[in-house]
């Protein structure tokens, strides 16, 4: 999965030379009705249930609607050699920590021209499509992050699911036996990395701001004692999500930290009885702080002020009521307005875990705004020395934050 | 007017990408730029946040214990077994068809595969190893900073094996079998053969081999970000994957630039070198 990011923004890079303009920049459809195109990096299974509310959305507000899916991190060098030949789509997608990026080079335009205010949302949500306090992006649907356990595995050992972090510990060594580690997350070197060490740096009181602090070096700590425990494998600074996934399907991680967009695979492993909890916390009783994940749905400056109101009517109807729902029940994620989440979590057993970690969670970039990629990168860079043994959690938290 | 057609191919495919790239050492060149047009003049700072970052140096002695340690497993390698196929055997053909092999397979896929193969729980080659007792405790190839570049060098030697041995073999099939045979009748042993014969004759080849050799390896990135993404810890961090980082994760193309121009000027001194070596053959 990684390797083929890789190939996709190698592809995209080389593209950015050729700025040529390739893409149609839509115009009037046969039927007369104006074509909206809109960009995405949605790829099956999660395409069909976004191309079907595109299409509704476009009956909707009366315009055809032409969708373009990007493959994943290619998208950002796409929409950069988009933005230089003035070809942007009528409406883009951007995972919500590029939003920052995009909207600081101007390209987008705020979404109260278009009278959507975020009302009713989830305010993560509200923060991680915001830039500089005004809101360029919104997402229909959301998700975070969680303790996924083998229920099987758990039940014959006695274990149950942890809550803090000592349970954690005392769990992950209990379920390490030859062949199978008690526990399993991503250490890798890129935001992914990051972006699961977050639970653990938020839930003890560390901030972004400044990672040179007790509290961020207690939470890497309690993740380098694992490792050295033998709880964790020391392959962890070599794993994305997708490979933390693979150890917990394949029977070799008793417990994981991942996301709902894997349910599906999840499911589809045969055998396997997974449940899922709130990352433990440092004490009993305390909030898990996890960071917020989604799509938002912008519209950029294309110039044309008509097609620009029309694109902010798409972007409004892919954020109803409605569209939310239809997304999150075919995607198992969560919709951003709480009264939708709400339903969703009493008539979906398997995301009710995830409404509230959604309902507490965090943007990244709420704090540093277009500065938290820089921060992101020091964080993953200490995780890796400490977890690596080179260095103490604090020197390598002291070496990173100076850097 | 013969020159036209070579020389706009230059120009456009080689001449601006490089020019382009100079210049984009001189800009804050970022995101914003894409959309407004406007990459504001910055002069050397660009150049100065990268020397000065604390990355930059780990980034140069990785990027030069990298190459090295490549290129002397590679040309050795390479030379024994482009020697070693000199003699006639059954299957000599087959064997060093199949020995391309490496070079046919697309870098991305063949990563993956090492990277599984080095896995430090289940890997094939730790398996191994502890299955005939060469080691007693698995090695973490990739998941060490100690170990991380050692592991990247050796998947690099492998790939680079097929041209050292392709270009070296042929170098080998230009030297006269009468030469050997008039050693034998001096009564010179394999390695004075060797050492009197074959080596001085593969000379010219020997440093084509080696100069290309330097220039691929100081820009090989993909293989790197495949099996490391440069990590951990920045352990296989070289100056390609650093300018990596730097232009496609921050969107920093400013201090991107900068750095592949930094490689541009060492592997230009390599092709200098390259040229050179090429050249005298025809004055002699």
């Amino acid at each position: 999965m990684r390797n083929t990011k890789i190939a996709a923004v190698l592809a995209g890079a080389m593209m950015i030379p050729l700025a040529i303009a390739g893409c149609s920049s839509g115009g009037s459809g046969s039927s007369g009705k104006t074509t909206l195109t809109i960009e995405d990096y949605y790829s099956p299974p999660s395409l069909a249930p976004m191309e079907a509310v595109y299409k509704a959305c476009g009956t909707d507000i009366g315009a055809t609607v032409n969708a373009t899916h990007v493959p994943g991190a290619g998208l950002i060098a796409k929409v950069l050699q988009q933005s230089s030949s003035k070809t942007l789509p009528d409406v883009l997608m951007l995972d919500n920590p590029d939003v920052q990026q995009i909207a600081e080079s101007g390209a987008l335009s705020p979404l109260k021209d278009y009278g959507i205010n975020g009302d009713g949302f989830a305010p993560a949500v509200v923060e991680a499509g915001s830039y500089q306090g005004t809101l360029y992006g919104l997402a229909p649907a959301v998700n975070s992050i969680a303790l996924i356990y083998n229920v099987e595995i758990l039940k014959a050992a006695g274990i149950t699911p942890p809550k803090t972090w000592a349970e954690l510990q005392d769990a992950a060594k209990k379920l390490t036996k030859p062949g199978q580690y008690g526990f399993a997350f991503s250490g890798i070197n890129t935001y992914e990395g990051t972006w699961q060490f977050m639970p653990f740096m938020w839930s003890n009181g560390g901030n972004e701001k400044n990672i040179n602090t007790p509290q961020t070096a207690q939470a890497l700590q309690l993740l380098v004692d694992m490792v050295n425990a033998g709880s964790v494998s020391k392959s962890v600074v070599n794993w994305g999500q997708g490979d933390v996934l693979d150890q917990f399907t394949a029977g070799k991680a008793a417990m994981m930290i991942n996301g709902p967009w894997n349910f599906p695979a999840l499911q589809a492993a045969t055998g396997l009885k997974w449940a899922t909890v709130p990352i433990p916390t440092p004490t009993a009783g305390q909030t898990s702080i996890a960071p917020l994940g989604g799509e938002t749905f912008t519209v950029p400056q294309t110039g044309d002020k008509s097609k620009m109101a029309l694109a902010g009517k798409l972007v409004a109807c892919i954020n109803s009521a409605k569209s939310q729902e239809t997304i999150a029940k075919a995607n198992l994620n969560i919709p951003s307005r709480t009264a939708v989440a709400q339903q969703v979590a009493t008539s979906n057993p398997l995301l009710a875990p995830f409404v509230t970690v959604v309902a507490n969670a965090r943007a990244r970039t709420a704090e540093l705004g277009p500065d938290w990629p820089k921060a992101a990168t020091k964080i993953y860079t200490a995780e890796q020395l400490a977890l690596t043994g080179k260095m103490s959690p604090a020197a390598a938290l002291n070496q990173a934050q100076s850097q | 007017m013969f020159l036209v057609p070579a020389l706009a191919f230059i120009v456009l495919f080689f001449g601006y990408p490089v020019v382009k790239n100079m210049i984009m050492g001189f800009q804050d060149y970022s995101t914003k730029t894409f959309f407004t047009g406007e990459a504001p003049w910055v002069g050397f700072s660009n150049y100065v946040a990268v020397i000065s970052s604390s990355l930059f140096s780990t980034a140069v002695i990785n990027t030069a214990l990298f190459t090295i340690g490549s290129i002397i497993g590679q040309f050795v390698i390479g030379l024994a077994l482009a020697v070693y196929f000199r003699r006639r055997f059954p299957l000599n053909n087959l064997l060093r068809s199949l020995l391309l092999l490496p070079w046919l397979l697309p870098l991305i896929a063949s990563s993956a595969v090492w990277k599984w193969i080095l896995d430090q729980d289940s890997g094939v080659l730790n398996q191994t190893l502890l299955f005939f007792h060469v080691i007693n405790t698995p090695i973490p190839w990739l998941s060490s900073p100690d170990m991380a570049l050692v592991a990247v060098i050796i998947v690099n030697i492998w790939l680079g094996i097929p041209f050292n041995v392709t270009i070296l073999y042929g170098g080998l099939q230009g030297i006269s079998e009468e030469l050997y045979e008039a050693a034998a009748l001096d009564g010179a042993t394999k390695w004075k053969a060797f050492r009197h014969i074959t080596w001085p004759m593969l000379r010219p080849v020997a440093s084509v081999v080696l100069v290309l050799g330097v220039v691929y390896t100081l820009k090989a990135l993909d293989i790197i970000l495949g099996l490391t993404g440069g990590g951990p810890a920045n352990a296989t961090q070289t100056l390609t994957t650093l300018s990596y980082h730097e232009s496609f994760v921050n969107f920093s193309f400013g201090t991107g630039a900068a750095i592949s121009n930094i490689l541009i000027v060492v592997s230009m001194v390599f092709t200098f070198i390259y040229l050179r070596v090429n050249r005298r053959p025809v004055d002699e």
